[in-house]
């Protein structure tokens, strides 16, 4: 794991600890000022807001805890946002039968994390039962 | 009086609530409830939740608003979602879910009219129009 929760001297970076529902709410209102600053459109937007929402209730429902950071990328012309969701929890046994979707470990659709890497314009997960779960997102702005 | 903090209006037959507010488990739980005592106690027949406030909606919220229908429906009221925005629409199908449940509609005004249709319009699988 990277030492995503130590990044406070860079100012376009954020952590978020998910310890409780309430923090899922949280992270939810900065990744949409994020989008907001960025003058990202409402698609892009919703898209992204719902990414922050169903992995971080992810975090919270299987692993307990664990954090999301935001990144706000402007690189001139580019523009976007960057997240990280990290936890120390179960891991993902069956990754791809879980990204195909319709595999719920949690009561639900088991659409979150399908849905949410067909929302993203990048995805990338490091799972490993028993150690956690990695998963970096990347929404950028339509030009 | 309600127990959640969403309020639920009532007009004739037709329940009317709009979700505003960023849910968690607590409040759905006191929403279904709420919604559920008010149709026994009222005698509702219909049910138009407002989404228009929501600007991303996740599959749990997706999930509630679906639980909630059935919930209803098994107290004979039928429920219809409206003032869905168009990037909402649009991350809910890319995502994959189903939304075959849900009975929706452009705007309050218009789930209004839909709810005020005759009854016999509303059947389980019968899409065949009456006369």
């Amino acid at each position: 794991m990277r030492d995503a929760g130590h990044d406070s001297s860079q100012d376009a970076k954020e952590s978020i600890r998910i310890v409780e529902e309430a923090d899922i709410i949280t992270a939810r209102q900065r990744v949409r000022a994020t989008a907001q600053e960025l003058g990202f459109d409402s698609f892009a937007a919703s898209a992204i807001i719902t990414i922050t929402s169903e992995l971080a209730r992810n975090i919270w429902v299987y692993a307990g805890r664990g954090e999301v950071v935001v990144e706000r990328i402007d690189k001139g012309a580019r523009k976007g946002i960057g997240l990280q969701f990290i936890d120390q929890g179960p891991g993902i046994v069956d990754l791809p039968k879980v990204l195909k979707g319709g595999l719920s470990r949690g009561g639900g659709l088991g659409l979150g994390l399908s849905g949410s890497k067909r929302l993203a314009d990048e995805f990338d997960i490091d799972t490993q039962p028993g150690k956690g779960t990695h998963i970096s997102v990347v929404k950028w702005k339509a030009r | 009086m309600n127990r959640s903090p969403i309020p639920i209006l009532k007009i004739k037959s037709t329940l009317i609530t709009s979700v505003q507010t960023e849910l968690q488990d607590e409040t759905v739980d006191l929403f279904q409830q709420d919604i559920l005592t008010r149709i026994e106690k009222t005698g509702a027949r219909s049910l138009v939740i407002d989404i228009s406030a929501l600007d991303a909606l996740d599959t749990y919220v997706a999930r509630m608003l679906t639980s909630t229908g059935k919930m209803a429906k098994l107290m004979g009221a039928r429920t219809v979602i409206v003032g869905m925005r168009p990037e909402v629409a649009a991350t809910l199908v890319r995502m994959g879910f189903p939304l075959s449940y849900l009975e929706t509609a452009l705007s309050l005004e218009e789930g209004l009219s839909l709810v005020n249709q005759p009854i016999e319009g509303f059947s389980v699988d019968d899409g065949q129009q009456g006369d």
